[in-house]
Order: C-alpha cells, then structure tokens, then sequence
C-alpha cells in the first residue's frame, strides 16, 4: 500500500493506516456481496420452489410425477401431462431447428458470398434478441390457420384408417396443439443457435480450414469433418443451450399449444408444457394445494433446466479452455 | 482415387451446399414472415390514441400509454438494482476473487441464471414479495426484472475489465493508488463503453420479458406512478389482449408488441454500434 509519503504521525511508533486501505476493504466487501447475492439469488430460487410447492409433494409424492390427473375441482394433481408435454416440445423444436441451425451456420460461415456474410450473419443475431411474446403471437394469428388448412387438414384426410399416420395426426384441426408448437419453439430459438454455431465455427483458426482444403477435401468435408469436429465441445453446449431455452420458454408456447393437461395422444393433440401450466393458472390458482401444485411444477422445470444448462455450460467452458 | 468415389464426393458435396442454402432460405423466410406480420399489424394501429390513452376494455376506444409509462418505470428501476448489483459481482469475479474455487462457482452458476427459465423467477419473487406482503406490485415485477438483467451485466462487466491492459492497473499500483481507487478512477473509465454495452444487451432482454411479470406486477387499467400496487406494463397487457377474443384488443397487441420489438431491435443495435466503437479506439 502506499506509504511514499510520511505523514507526521509516521515519527510515532503507530503507522496510521493509508487513507484508502479502509475505503478498499469497504469496496471490496460490496463487490464479494454482490458476487454473494447471485448465488444467494439462485439458492433462493431452489429453497423457495421447495418451500411453496412442498405441500403438493408432500400430498402426491413421487406419483406426482407419474399421474396424469390435474383437476382443480376435486384437488388431485399429477404433473405427468405437462412433464411430457415439456420433454416432447423442446425434443421436437431441437430436432427442427437443428439442422437448420446447422445449415444456416455452414452456409455463413463456408458457402455465403462476401457480400451478405455481414447482413445475414446480424440480421440472424438480431433476431436472436425478439421477445418471445412475438413469436407466440405469430404463431397463435399467422401460423395457426394456415398450418389447420394446409398441413393438419391434408393429412388427416390422407390418413388411412388405423394407421399409424392417423394415430399420430388425431386431434382437431385448429391449428393448435404438440407439433405446431414445437415448430413455433423451433423458430424461436433457430436464430440463437445460429449465431452461437456461426461464431464457433468462425474460431476455428483459418489455417486448419485451409489445410483442409489445400489436401483436396470439398466444403462438405472441410465442415464435417474438419471444422465441426474442431468445436464439437462447444457445438454440444451451444444446442444444449437451446435446448435449455425451449424447455423453460413461456410465451411462444402457452399461445398455441392448446392448454390441456392430460397426456398428448398425438402430435395434433392439445397439450401443455410445465411453464404454461404455471403461466394460465398461478394467478387463478383455485385453493392452496393448486398453488403448491404449480410451484412444484416450477421446481420440476428448474432441476430439469439447471442439469441441461448446467451441462451445456460446463461444455462451452471446456471449449473456450481448448482454444 | 476412383472416379466412382470421386463422383461421389463431388455429390455429396453440392447436396450439403444444397442444403445449406435451401435451410437458409427457409430460415430467413419465416423469420422475415414474422416480422412483416408484426410491421403488417402493428403499424395500422399505430396512432396517436396508442400513447395518450389508458387501456380500456374492449368496445371503448383505448391506447397503451399506462402500460408503456409502467414498463418504461418498471425497467428503469430494474436497471438501477441490476447495475449496482451487476456490475459490483463483474468487478469481483475480475479484479478480486475471480481465480478461487469460490469464483469459480459464482462465475458458473451466473452462467446458469444467464438462461435460467424466467417464469421461475417470477415465481421466486412472487414466493419473497408477493406472496407474504399480500399483493402484487410493480416493486416486485422491478426486482424479477433485475433478476434477469443481473447476469448478463456481472458477466459483460467481468469480460470488458479482463480485456483492459494490465499495464493500466500497474500504472496506477506505482503510482501508489490502492486497487480500489484503481478500478473505481481508471478500469471503469476505460471500460466504459463496454460496461455501456452490457447495461443496454441487459435492457433489451428484460423490455420484452413477460412471464416474469404475470405473477408480479400483474396488470392495472389506470395510470399508476405508485410501485407498491400492480402496475400496467407492456408485455403483459399483450398478453392479455392477444388472448382475449376481440378483435380490437387483439389489434392493440400487436402494436405492443411492435412497439417492444422495434425497442429491443433499437436497444441492441445502438448496443452493437457502442461495441464497435470501443474494438475500434
């Protein structure tokens, strides 16, 4: 600490302490509080999902998980529907978006000429940052009518009685339901994963890519098995993160999904998700246990989000450490 | 090499390329399909009514102007908690305790929060202040706000003071100014346009965040400056709009919802602008 100059008291056998060494301690302690307080906010977060929704999981117990019964009236619920509502949504958006994803990343990064690499590359990133309330919108008064009319409509008239085709396209052709919102999920987080794959694949030092090239290898190669493979870590923790956003998103799902809490039959059937359970009735919440019930949906949603972004970070971690 | 395994390289490779740009296009059309039906609908309600007037029910002629004043409220005073608490965290994981296991955790589970679902903090803060003070208020919807906007700060905070020279804080250190004057007088200073650029990518998430504030700040059909009551705000009175049955509700959400996308779109290029200037100097 400074001590270059000598105060008068420095003659005495006590030093005064620098002027700043208290104002230090001071600023430091509320830096490490702040630093405290996210954790403080994500234990938070865990202690009072349990605390509310305690009194359901008290109540059901593991069958909580397995049944399939949500009914206010008679106070039962079983968290099983929009579990499996959560799973398939975020399972089916992550298979569509991904290729995309990958593609529109390959595209950006190998085949797109100089030109348009910069406009579509942050026209991608921009889209990336739109509220999710849009897309739920879009896809409640745009998509919903024309996917009735012609998609659902065409194959379910297609469908031949007991087939397989029909079991999976049962429902009411409103444009509503598992499938549709798994593509409105899908086109959400489409532009985030590929502006996170684009910007991995841009971190591949320029000379591996060359020597790909230079052995003779054609841009498929170069991309699958050279690049790709280059960022793989990342490229996990990246989709990972997509995943992680399809599995809590709210808003571009509670509009078209169809809100119904029993098991989806179909990919047409009306369904849920655990965060438009929470979203349609926490404020309508008819007695206690319905609230409990809900809050620990929430934590359900919160040990499933944490293991998958927990996991995805951890991934991309790994990556930046490599290269 | 056999021209059979060469014919077929060569085809798989125009099939990947083919399929490169056919996903492309399909991508850029939806996604331009989306916002021409938000420019489409959203800007032939766009009048003068939209920001004099309060939300009324259907039937009577209303405007969104309470909702923008409560969420244009409800950010600011989210942004005030979040860059105290932010940007302090972002100085702690660089200058001071980033390099223990302890930081370490921090810095992890900062990451985490970064996309945690945000209902669930919604759900937290409705547990902390909502639930026992009996009522949903706009104070409550500013702290899940801040909530969502904390990570992204402590994390911006802590990339633009590690990018800063060293030579910077060992200039200071000879001169004899204690680490905190340091950071305070000069690390900030230099930083900030990139602390700037943090504080704005943290605005443009929480101006359109919605599922956070149902269970909060609620919704309230009167102008109200008073944080300890539910307070209108946009993305709710979206949401409630969209999903009523009216026609004309449902028209006032989309120009809401045009409203907050063009504010993130204008939030976050200003952001890129700023970002570009500070790799630039």
């Amino acid at each position: 600490m400074s001590d270059a100059t000598l105060p008068a008291t420095a003659l005495s056998s006590r030093r005064a302490a620098p002027r700043g060494a208290l104002i230090g301690k001071v600023f430091e302690g509320l830096c490490f509080t702040a630093a405290t307080t996210l954790l403080a906010a994500l234990g938070g977060i865990i202690v009072s999902l349990l605390i509310g929704g305690w009194p359901a999981i008290h109540k059901f117990g593991f069958g909580f998980l397995t049944t399939a019964t949500w009914n206010p009236v008679t106070d039962v619920y079983g968290a099983a529907g929009p579990i499996v509502g959560t799973l398939v949504t975020s399972a089916l958006a992550l298979a569509l978006a991904l290729p995309v994803a990958g593609g529109v990343a390959f595209f950006l990064t190998e085949l797109c000429p100089a030109r348009l690499r910069m406009p579509i590359g942050t026209a991608v990133e921009l889209l990336a940052g739109i509220p999710s309330i849009v897309y739920g919108m879009w896809g409640l008064f745009v998509f919903a009518p024309l996917f009735a009319k012609y998609i659902q409509l065409p194959l379910m008239t297609a469908a031949a009685p007991g087939s397989l085709l029909e079991t999976l396209t049962m429902g009411i052709p409103n444009g509503s339901g598992i499938l549709p919102a798994s593509i409105i999920l899908a086109i959400m987080i489409l532009p985030f994963m590929a502006a996170t794959l684009r910007e991995l694949l841009m971190s591949v030092p320029i000379g591996v890519r060359e020597s790909a090239y230079g052995l003779g290898a054609t841009t498929a190669e170069v991309v699958m098995s050279v690049t790709l493979p280059y960022v793989r870590t990342g490229a996990i923790g990246a989709v990972m993160l997509g995943l992680g956003r399809a599995l809590g998103e709210t808003m571009a799902v509670t509009f078209i999904i169809g809100n119904s809490h029993s098991f989806p039959k179909s990919l047409f059937d009306s369904g849920s998700t655990i965060a438009s359970t929470i979203a349609n009735e926490f404020t309508e919440a008819t007695s206690p246990v319905h609230t409990a019930a809900l809050i620990a949906l929430g934590l359900v949603l919160f040990l499933i989000t944490f293991a998958v972004l927990g996991l995805a970070r951890l991934m991309l971690r790994v990556q930046e450490a490599r290269s | 090499m056999s021209a059979g395994k060469l014919i077929r390289r060569k085809v798989g490779d125009v099939a990947f390329k083919a399929f490169c740009v056919v996903v492309t296009v399909i991508a850029l059309v939806a996604l331009t399909a989306i916002l021409w039906s938000l420019l489409k609908q959203g800007v032939g309600g766009l009048d003068l009514d939209i920001f004099t007037k309060r939300t009324m029910s259907s039937g009577s002629k209303g405007g969104l102007a309470n909702a923008i004043v409560g969420s244009i409220v409800m950010c600011s005073l989210a942004m005030v908690l979040a860059l105290g608490v932010g940007i302090l965290a972002g100085t702690w994981l660089a200058e001071y305790g980033g390099r223990s296991a302890y930081g370490a955790v921090v810095r992890f589970l900062n990451d985490v929060l970064l996309s945690a679902p945000s209902i669930l903090v919604g759900l937290f803060v409705y547990e902390i202040l909502v639930a026992p003070f009996h009522g949903f208020s706009g104070f409550a919807g500013s702290v899940a706000l801040a909530l969502l906007a904390v990570p992204v700060i402590t994390r911006t905070t802590e990339d633009v003071l590690l990018l800063q020279a060293a030579t910077l804080r060992e200039a200071g250190v000879a001169l004899g100014a204690p680490l905190s004057y340091i950071i305070r007088t000069v690390l900030w200073r230099s930083a900030r346009s990139g602390l700037l650029t943090g504080a704005l990518l943290a605005f443009a998430r929480i101006s359109g965040e919605t599922a956070p504030l149902l269970f909060t700040a609620l919704n309230n059909q009167f102008f109200s400056l008073d944080l300890r009551h539910p307070t209108a705000n946009l993305p709710v009175v979206i949401y409630n709009s969209a999903l009523s049955a009216y026609d004309d509700l449902v028209r006032l959400a989309w120009v809401g919802a045009l409203l907050i996308a063009a504010t993130v779109l204008a939030v976050t290029v200003v952001a890129r602008i700023v970002a570009q200037e500070q790799r630039r100097s």
